[in-house]
């Protein structure tokens, strides 16, 4: 069990990996996440899935470089095993026929609205993207949102790919046209999602996030990923991942995201090799 | 019993108590007078024959003394680390009447310890199989007694674990120094040596529902989730970095192994001023943790007096002499922090006692005009848990009160309003002690072998 049975590189520091988890990939709906550990002195951390597979018992996840839990991660090869793979956690997305809907991915997020946009189509919903990376290398699963979009735009910041510029301006065009949205997933870094809403706000078309706060259990049970929603205190894990994107404090957000900087960074620097003998 | 000193402890993550010689048990246990109906044993929610086991001390037997208490208590090294004696066994004790009481804690943890040291523990003999299978929802405390006894009867049990690792609060909540985990380790794999079968990270409600279990064949059910989620004060400023749950700041130190960063991947703060909101045992373990982790001042904050405080008198005693500050007649009414969003300070109001309250303590109020402020750079808010609403919510027709906490329809039994589904421990009475727990898992598991058996 959580054995890796596929693993890609899908852009610089962006992995895909195919995990061993039967009766979590019976489970899984779009929109929920996993907690691994690498190793049995590492970190608990969450993941969104990709995509499930309930016949042949797995899931996927594709995450991003960042700190020592995901470099372990991506060091890790095809046929090991992670320690634990916990899940499904979260709620679901709430998928309906809602009309014509818009799904922005930034980045990694790509690889977590790369799900809602499929469940979405398969509602039956007019479904426009909009994907967007730093760099065209960055860009991942651009096929597959084409295929689970009836309109795809790609926009790069550099302009080495696409449209030139952030996601937000296009998606400010796709909202002055004619096309009547009723409800956008929009799911990147958090200051993309921050300014995402911001764009989306006087149009009041709901906006969904999904969050990514720092976890530990991921069960409700320590408060770690509290964030501020519509003047409440939810828990990410539990109440979320998902949330109306105009009510998220994404201030408080970002502050709480950058608490362990100075332990990251000393992780790092005592990062040796891969997690194969458990460091 | 001796122990560390407290300037050598307060430095290192070593248990505190050092507990007994073979001499200093003995002679401890000829002061027992083996009433003829002894009080202790009706003072203990797992019923200990305590003068049984006191006896084989005094003999020598102190394999046999192990043996007599587990016959009804399946984690004595534990119970003998953790259990509020002094409200239990030993308040009434007779000798206690005059003088001190039998240290009946600090020998059933002498017994415990020294079975463990002497070799392969002796494998009780189940029942013969009855082919009934139980699933128990959480490795905590109760779910622990109730596997324990349920497989002595022959039934197949299967208990699943939220976390990566078995033991519940006794893992994520009780820090090393007080409960090293080696000895929890050892419980849980005497447990698994017993035929117990554990699955970790399966969270009940999420990877499998009640429904699920019985789906797969189970007959029975048992829930001892714990009370599981944090409770915070709603007070501005709550979200600070720096402040924390008891639940996350003990998770991240004890499970995570925080304090051994970067050995271990996960991080946690140190602060140098750190306030401790409660009276609790768990508030008392946050704030010697703190402690260990280098806070310069650690202080509790409670609302009432030293006397209303519900921390086990060892545990205070112990925190007084590592030199916690205690701020009574306290509360704090809202935070205040930095640019960066991490705190900087705690704004207090002083209190005063009132006339008593439901709980029969007399009720702190507000001192107008009181309000001032304590630097801090780290808080954790240890004032209580509440029920983790993830079992309720995927089990159709298991009632729950209004606090969201199961309902018992026989509280001497753990029924609950779903035939075949049981429950005890925290999920049921609220936040209360490792021992009733286990009393409630042992409760359960009489009463599912009874379900099982007709």
């Amino acid at each position: 069990m959580d054995r890796i049975l596929e693993k890609e590189e899908l852009s610089e520091s962006v992995w895909k990996m195919v995990l061993e988890a039967p009766e979590i990939a019976r489970k899984r709906k779009a929109g929920q996440f996993i907690v691994l550990m690498t190793h049995d002195k590492g970190e608990r951390i969450p993941l969104t899935m990709v995509d499930s597979d309930g016949d042949r018992g797995t899931v996927t996840i594709i995450f991003q470089v960042v700190g020592k839990t995901t470099r372990c991660l991506s060091e890790m090869n095809v046929g090991d095993s992670l320690f634990s793979i916990l899940g499904p956690l979260g709620h679901a997305t709430e998928i309906e026929n809602f009309g014509t809907t818009l799904c922005v991915g930034g980045g990694v997020g790509i690889g977590v609205v790369y799900p809602i946009s499929r469940a979405l189509k398969e509602k039956g919903n007019r479904v426009i993207s909009i994907i967007g990376a730093r760099t065209k290398d960055l860009l991942i699963l651009e096929e597959e949102m084409k295929a689970t979009s009836d309109v795809l735009y790609v926009a790069t910041d550099d302009g080495s790919y696409g449209i030139p510029g952030f996601v937000t301006s296009v998606l400010k065009n796709v909202l002055d046209s004619d096309e009547k949205v009723s409800r956008i997933f929009a799911i990147g870094p958090v200051p993309m999602m921050r300014a995402l809403c911001n764009v989306t706000r006087p149009y009041g078309v709901k906006t969904i996030v999904s969050l990514n706060p720092i976890m530990v259990d991921a069960t409700g049970m320590c408060g770690a990923c509290r964030v501020n929603v519509g003047g409440k205190t939810k828990l990410g894990c539990v109440d979320g991942p998902e949330f109306d994107g105009h009510e998220v404090d994404f201030d408080l957000l970002m502050k709480r995201l950058r608490m362990y900087c100075d332990e990251e960074e000393k992780a790092m620097e005592n990062y040796r090799c891969g997690c194969c003998d458990g460091r | 019993m001796p122990e560390q000193e407290p300037a050598d402890r307060v430095r290192n993550f070593l248990e505190v108590p050092l507990g007994y010689g073979a001499e200093q048990a003995i002679l401890e246990a000829k002061r027992c007078i083996q009433c003829k109906k002894p009080s202790c044993v009706s003072g203990c929610p797992v019923d200990v024959d305590i003068p049984g086991f006191i006896k084989k001390i005094t003999e020598g037997d102190f394999l046999g003394a192990a043996r007599r208490i587990k016959e009804t208590n399946g984690l004595p090294a534990v119970c003998g680390r953790v259990c509020p004696q002094e409200i239990q066994c030993e308040q009434v004790c007779i000798l206690g009447k005059k003088g001190d009481p039998v240290a009946v804690g600090r020998l059933e943890r002498f017994v415990a310890d020294y079975e463990r040291s002497a070799g392969p523990v002796d494998i009780p003999e189940c029942a013969a199989p009855t082919g009934k299978r139980v699933a128990i929802a959480g490795a905590g405390p109760a779910g622990l007694t109730a596997a324990g006894d349920l497989v002595k009867l022959g039934h197949e049990v299967t208990i699943f674990e939220g976390l990566h690792k078995a033991g519940g609060v006794l893992v994520y909540g009780i820090p090393e120094f007080r409960l090293p985990k080696a000895i929890v380790d050892a419980e849980v794999q005497y447990l698994a040596k017993t035929g117990v079968k554990i699955v970790t990270s399966a969270v009940i409600g999420r990877l499998k529902t009640v429904d699920d279990l019985f789906a797969e064949g189970y007959d029975a059910v048992f829930l001892g989730v714990g009370a599981g989620a944090p409770v915070f004060m709603n007070i501005p400023g709550e979200n600070l970095g720096g402040i924390y749950s008891a639940n996350e700041y003990l998770t991240r130190s004890n499970l995570m192994k925080a304090y051994l960063f970067p050995e271990y991947d996960t991080p946690i703060a140190r602060g140098k001023n750190v306030a401790v909101i409660g009276g609790g045992n768990v508030a008392m373990d946050s704030v010697r943790t703190a402690l260990r982790l280098g806070a310069e001042n650690a202080y509790i904050i409670y609302r009432r007096s030293r006397a209303e405080m519900p921390a086990r008198a060892e545990e205070i005693h112990h925190a007084e002499e590592e030199g916690v500050q205690f701020r009574y007649l306290t509360t704090p009414v809202a935070y205040e922090g930095n640019e960066d969003g991490w705190v900087t300070g705690m704004r207090c109001l002083r209190m005063e006692l009132g006339e008593p309250d439901d709980s029969g303590r007399r009720r702190p109020v507000p001192v107008e005009g009181s309000e001032y402020v304590i630097p801090v750079d780290m808080v954790v808010v240890a004032v209580g848990t509440t029920a983790n609403p993830v079992i309720p919510a995927t089990t159709p027709g298991l009632r729950t009160n209004r606090w969201g906490y199961i309902t018992t329809v026989n509280e001497e039994t753990g029924e609950t309003s779903r035939p075949g589904v049981y429950a005890g421990g925290d999920i049921v009475t609220g936040s209360a002690t490792v021992i009733l727990a286990m009393g409630a898992g042992k409760k359960a598991a009489r009463a599912i072998h009874e379900f099982l058996s007709k």
